[in-house]
């Protein structure tokens, strides 16, 4: 009766796929300056139904976030061209620009929609004036190499916001040769406390469109993990007043109980092939890494001390495991070599470091730094030992970084409430995401959905 | 013995409580700031009306033995329920120990008794961590009631780290509040 009593009210405080009105608002508080100049043209619609947006909006938008560039506003164009045809190179000299954005949109039948875009090197274009000959086959040919990318698709009403990000993955990777994440989503927790059910398992896309609330509970929620498909999400409750690790399908919302031992069921983190997950247990006696074989159920134990073990992320090759542990007194960052099970030592800097991961390159590792007292997100490349504090903000945790490496999404305080923050890898770029209400915690970064 | 400081401390603090309490019963049938009379007292007062109102009945405490003295303290200790903890510490301090002595009284007389003990952690270090700290705190006081003598069939622990916090402030005052172990039973 008692354990049906608990399954009835796991069931009835899950409530999936409501959507939500708040969305994450993006402050910059540091490094437009250092941005570079880019011109997204607002694109030419030629039609009579009514666009959902322009994707100049979408893509502007993405690349100011993205850190790395500083697209120039509207008025400030000295012309407002849509092909190559029409770009007046002499006139953008002086705007500092080092591409534009051109493109067109004609309504074609029933909900579809025919885009043209191309992204222009400006000083390539301002030097070959447009048209260059080049041999081809023997033959002198004219070309467009100024014309570093170009395109046209058919997509409809509901596609709009998928394909803005798309045309911004495809100029972030023509100008910086780094695969874009701007199709990517961010899992995190909100709690209000005075919400029946205060916390909440959300997703939304990375710039805060499209939330979803996937879970919500009267009991805290934790730690969310992306499978490396970017479909399920596992991560922790409380709702039978115990710890359990579940992992729940984003788009059906199926969802399958994993671990439910006594004591901690915690930091479930999912391997880069998807088939296991590490995560802490603490049914043997006090909290150790353990291996869980999804095909199987099976446990392997990764460790055994008498400290502290937390906090499991693997390597991008999946041949370690990175883990807080204070088994030398203040926690620190260890690896463990699953084919060895050697454990080595990761961090020497602060008082203390906790929650390790690794970038998608496997060279720098990003922490939570404690020096002082003051907690901050940091990282140290691995192979030099260089040790570098990326925030300054108060009470940063729960570090996770963008599937491109570009970039860090973190929690920290803003005022009284806990909300998320960016850091770009470099430490340059740093912005805030204020949130509507409560507070918000545990960011986790998608792997790439495209 | 353990309880001998307790008892010693019950000793002197009970019968004082009683004399309080037997004045003020004096005053008010003395007719005195009849306007500040507790609830209570007004009802005893109406009681008199209701008499003939020509005697007065008053009764003398029955004196407590040693062991039912100790019993209030300890029902009484028992009521709080909340051992706080340094920062990143889980030992307990020395001021819980009479309150872990009233919980440790009533588990092993009531064995078929349980209580969940909740571990929790101020916002300062990450969630994973405070959820290894706040079972680590959440043990010691299993620990402490073992040494007590109490069954460690009728302890649970549960730690929610950073999750629970009762003080939002973040300030160190708010911090403090919220390291902490909870008895729930």
């Amino acid at each position: 009766m008692n354990r049906l009593g608990l399954v009835f009210l796991s069931v009835i405080c899950l409530v999936w796929s409501k959507p939500s009105l708040a969305k994450l608002e993006i402050v910059i508080t540091e490094g437009v300056n250092t941005a570079r100049p880019i011109a997204i043209v607002p694109f030419k619609y030629n039609g009579t139904a009514k666009l959902p947006f322009n994707f100049s909006e979408i893509v502007a938008a993405d690349l100011m976030r993205s850190g790395k560039f500083s697209p120039i506003k509207v008025e400030d164009m000295p012309q407002l061209p849509n092909t190559d045809g029409d770009v007046d190179y002499s006139s953008w000299v002086s705007s500092g620009v080092e591409a534009i954005l051109v493109g067109t949109i004609e309504d074609e039948n029933l909900d579809r929609f025919t885009v043209k875009f191309e992204l222009i090197d400006v000083l390539r274009g301002q030097i070959t004036g447009g048209t260059v000959q080049a041999l081809k086959n023997g033959r002198l040919v004219e070309t467009k190499d100024h014309i570093m990318f170009e395109r046209k698709v058919i997509i409809a009403t509901s596609q709009f916001r998928y394909y803005g990000h798309r045309i911004s993955d495809i100029v972030y990777e023509q100008l910086t040769g780094e695969r874009g994440a701007f199709l990517t989503k961010v899992a995190y927790i909100t709690i209000a406390y005075d919400d029946v059910y205060p916390y909440k398992l959300v997703v939304a896309d990375y710039d805060g469109a499209n939330e979803i609330e996937l879970v919500k509970s009267p009991e805290p929620l934790m730690s969310p993990s992306w499978s490396p498909d970017g479909k399920k999400l596992a991560y922790v409750t409380f709702e039978n007043s115990r710890s359990q690790v579940y992992i729940q399908d984003i788009y059906t919302g199926k969802r399958e109980l994993l671990t439910s031992y006594d004591g901690i069921n915690g930091a479930p983190k999912w391997s880069p092939d998807g088939k296991s997950l590490a995560l802490v247990l603490s049914k043997d006696g006090n909290p150790e890494l353990y291996l869980l074989q999804l095909s199987n159920k099976r446990l392997t134990r990764l460790t055994n001390n008498r400290a502290i073990d937390t906090e499991p992320s693997w390597s991008p090759d999946g041949q370690f495991v990175i883990f807080s542990s204070e088994r030398g007194g203040k926690a620190q960052l260890y690896s463990v070599d699953l084919a060895t099970k050697r454990v080595k030592r990761l961090t020497f800097d602060g008082d203390m470091n906790l929650g390790g991961s690794l970038t998608p390159d496997g060279k720098h590792l990003v922490m939570v730094n404690r020096t002082r007292g003051n907690y901050h997100i940091a990282k140290t490349e691995l192979e030099s030992g260089n040790f570098q504090v990326l925030t300054k903000t108060r009470l940063d945790e729960s570090p996770s970084i963008a599937p491109n490496g570009s970039m860090i999404i973190y929690s920290t305080m803003h005022g009284s409430g806990q909300v998320l923050a960016l850091v770009s890898i470099d430490g340059r770029f740093k912005a805030r995401l204020p949130a509507s209400k409560g507070q918000v915690k545990s960011p986790a970064w998608s792997p790439f959905l495209n | 013995m353990q309880f001998s400081a307790i008892t010693k401390a019950l000793l002197i603090a009970v019968p004082a409580l009683v004399l309080t309490a037997c004045g003020a019963t004096s005053d008010s049938s003395e007719g005195k700031s009849q306007t500040t009379n507790t609830e209570a007292e007004q009802a005893q007062t109406e009681g008199l009306d209701t008499q003939t109102g020509v005697v007065e009945v008053e009764t003398l405490e029955v004196a407590k033995t040693p062991e039912e003295l100790q019993q209030d303290a300890f029902d009484a200790l028992r009521q709080q329920q909340t051992i706080y903890f340094d920062y990143d510490k889980s030992t307990v301090d020395s001021e819980f120990v009479a309150l872990l002595e009233a919980h440790a009284d009533y588990l092993t007389k009531n064995p078929a008794a349980k209580v969940m003990i909740e571990g929790h952690c101020d916002e300062r270090g990450t969630p994973e961590y405070n959820i290894a700290l706040g079972e680590r705190r959440a043990k010691a006081i299993v620990q402490y009631l073992q040494s007590l003598g109490v069954s460690a069939e009728q302890m649970t622990t549960v730690s929610y780290g950073e999750e629970k916090p009762v003080d939002l402030s973040r300030t160190d005052a708010g911090f403090s509040k919220n390291r902490r172990a909870v008895l729930v039973y």
